[in-house]
């Protein structure tokens, strides 16, 4: 156990029975196959894991959220696993592991005015008894995050953009001063000219405020513009990770190099090269639990990629990038 | 009018009746789409894209109404048309490929079914064998193996039901397809997928196409030219290499600007400022409110439409 880790993630592993039909035989679905990561306590990191839908992201969340019971490793908070913790320090760790969701418009509830949720907050953790204290706070949060509390507080959810709401949300979680937000996909429901002000608040943070974010998106450009570390996942394995930077930069793994390559890039001059193609879903999610999972769609592939696991390997001489894939290593 | 243009859409307004006045969804918007032309309309969430798209197909659905514009196909004025002759060009002349084709298909018909319905509709019952021949080239045009031919909607993955939209949107050989936000619920790589079936087809058909997205990216890989929406009104058209290479009015400038590179880490641009009310704009130019640039002049008269140079049009102040 590292003292300098506030969150460690080990072996984390999560099975879903998927059964066809109503007499149709069970399946296992593997949504989540041996994650692991560290969060450090300080400095303060912006982590990204990204994937595609189905490739398990949303289930890291819901398992570091508590959602989800994980089948077997361990989420530890402070060096006390969160599945075996007491009342008391649930409460504490909900306090301190903060969430914003991917959809903006159904968080609200459209009858409450927006300062609703911020009074619910200021309730549920006890944050203040004094009235003017509360609204304080409430300004001071509010103002993290670009906005302003005369201009918000008194509105419904349906009299605010996307973006607004989205901010807000962020000032909600900031509220109680977590050491960690989960963001799953807090950008993909928001317009583009907005986006950037949300991450903004993110790297804000993140550098002034010293909290640490795990960011879950399939958005890999906006995972560079604002991500520390990046995990790169594929139906549940981690594929490529290390430096946001460096993997995207120079990214290994085949998948990677293909969804890098897929980005639209946003000039006329820079066309997207080959017509590619991919197998269905159900011939790849199923298939060979025992080779690399990227088998089926792999342009790369060799013959004992169907029959072998690759090792997570260190790609020579780069500290702090790994790849899971039998291209490298040996 | 000459033969070069297919699509061509003048002064086209649509309102959503709301208890405290009418929401200006589409105002009196013009533009041209050139035979095999590939246009971008794009814009943010509510500018009104979509709607300007059932507009032109006449599927305005209460409480939204069509308040007036004309629409002309290949030179012809539509307008006059009853609903029931204009039936019958959706498909054959016009065709839409919706927004969430996902949810679009019938759950309970297989694959063929619903391309075959389609067809039949427009051109009545036809030989089996004949039919079939006509579905498989059809699925194998859109890059699909012929065994989806008997599958339901759930088999399949959201791409592919992407395509099984574009199938069905070309099945009867139409002149021009707008496609409605057509890869913007997928994944990276299968939107790369089923956008190369996309632009592949309109080439090797000729088709003109409508895109409505609001991915800039995804745009510059796909259109020749692009109009740019805000608040219900174009504001900006022009092709597409030279909008990302000198953007002429504040709001192209700053969707552009806004798209995150995997290139180089720049500060994010940040646009502050919300939209006006939709049901009452300020007097002046829509854009006011959230421009960087906005002078007095901007808040009296509303700029109009102005061609420059290179069959660009622009409608700003500040751009001579």
């Amino acid at each position: 156990m590292n003292t300098n880790n506030i969150l460690e993630i080990d072996g984390a592993t999560k099975v879903f029975n998927v059964s066809s039909g109503f007499f149709g035989e069970k399946k296992e679905l593997v949504a989540l196959d041996n994650f692991n990561l560290d969060i450090a306590a300080k400095p303060a990191s912006i982590t990204t894991i990204a994937g595609e839908s189905g490739s398990g992201k949303t289930t890291i969340a819901n398992l570091i959220l508590g959602f989800m019971k994980l089948d077997s490793g361990n989420i530890r908070f402070e060096g006390k696993d969160i599945d075996t913790m007491s009342k008391e320090e649930v409460i504490n760790y909900r306090r301190n592991v903060q969430a914003v969701f991917q959809d903006p418009f159904g968080v609200y509830n459209p009858f409450y005015r927006i300062s609703h949720i911020f009074d619910l907050v200021i309730k549920h953790f006890k944050l203040t008894k004094s009235k003017s204290e509360a609204r304080e706070m409430v300004e001071a949060s509010l103002n993290a995050v670009g906005l302003r509390g005369e201009e918000v507080l008194e509105k419904y959810p349906h009299q605010l953009s996307g973006g607004q709401r989205q901010r807000m949300m962020m000032a909600r979680a900031y509220l109680i001063r977590p050491k960690i937000i989960v963001a799953d996909e807090p950008v993909s429901m928001v317009d583009a000219s907005l986006r950037a002000a949300i991450l903004e608040v993110m790297r804000k943070l993140r550098d002034e405020e010293g909290i640490s974010f795990i960011y879950i998106t399939h958005d890999l450009s906006t995972a560079y513009q604002v991500g520390d570390n990046i995990y790169i996942l594929y139906q549940g394995n981690v594929v490529e990770s290390g430096q946001t930077t460096e993997v995207i930069d120079n990214p290994q793994h085949p998948y990677v190099q293909l969804l890098i390559d897929s980005i639209p890039v946003p000039d006329p001059e820079e066309p997207w090269q080959e017509m590619i193609d991919i197998p269905e879903e159900e011939e790849t999610r199923f298939s060979n639990s025992l080779g690399c999972r990227y088998f089926a769609r792999c342009p790369k592939r060799l013959d004992y990629c169907q029959s072998q696991s690759p090792d997570y390997k260190q790609f020579s001489g780069k500290s702090n990038h790994w790849i899971s894939c039998h291209l490298y290593g040996d | 009018m000459d033969g070069k243009i297919s699509l061509s859409v003048n002064e086209l307004k649509v309102h959503y009746g709301t208890p405290t006045g009418d929401i200006i969804a589409v105002n009196s918007i013009s533009f041209d789409v050139n035979k095999g032309e590939a246009l971008g309309l794009v814009g943010e969430s509510g500018c009104g894209k979509s709607t300007a798209a059932y507009g032109i197909l006449r599927l305005v659905q209460p409480p939204g109404k069509i308040l007036g514009g004309t629409v002309s196909i290949d030179g012809t004025e539509v307008n006059d048309l009853s609903d029931e002759d204009f039936r019958k060009l959706r498909g054959t002349k016009l065709a839409l490929i919706p927004q969430g084709a996902m949810n679009s298909l019938n759950p309970t018909m297989k694959v063929f079914g619903q391309i075959k319905d389609q067809i039949q509709t427009h051109e009545g019952k036809q030989n089996s064998n004949e039919i079939k021949d006509r579905i498989l080239n059809l699925l194998s045009k859109v890059g699909l193996p012929k065994r989806t031919y008997n599958m339901y909607p759930h088999e399949l993955s959201g791409g592919m039901k992407q395509r099984v939209c574009i199938a069905i949107g070309i099945a009867l050989h139409p002149n021009l397809v707008i496609a409605d936000e057509s890869t913007s619920a997928l994944d990276v790589v299968v939107q790369r997928v089923v956008a190369q079936t996309l632009s592949h087809i309109q080439k090797e058909m000729g088709v003109s196409m409508i895109m409505i997205s609001h991915d800039m990216g995804l745009m510059a890989q796909m259109v020749d030219r692009i109009a740019v929406m805000y608040a219900g009104n174009i504001v900006e058209i022009s092709p597409t290499n030279q909008l990302f290479k000198n953007p002429s009015h504040p709001y192209s400038k700053i969707l552009i600007e806004s798209i995150p590179s995997i290139k180089d880490k720049n500060p994010l641009k940040l646009v502050e400022g919300i939209t006006h009310d939709p049901r009452r704009p300020p007097p002046g130019c829509i854009f006011q409110l959230r421009c960087p640039l906005v002078e007095p002049r901007c808040k009296e008269t509303s700029p109009s439409m102005k061609k420059i140079s290179n069959g660009r049009e622009v409608s700003c102040h500040l751009v001579s």
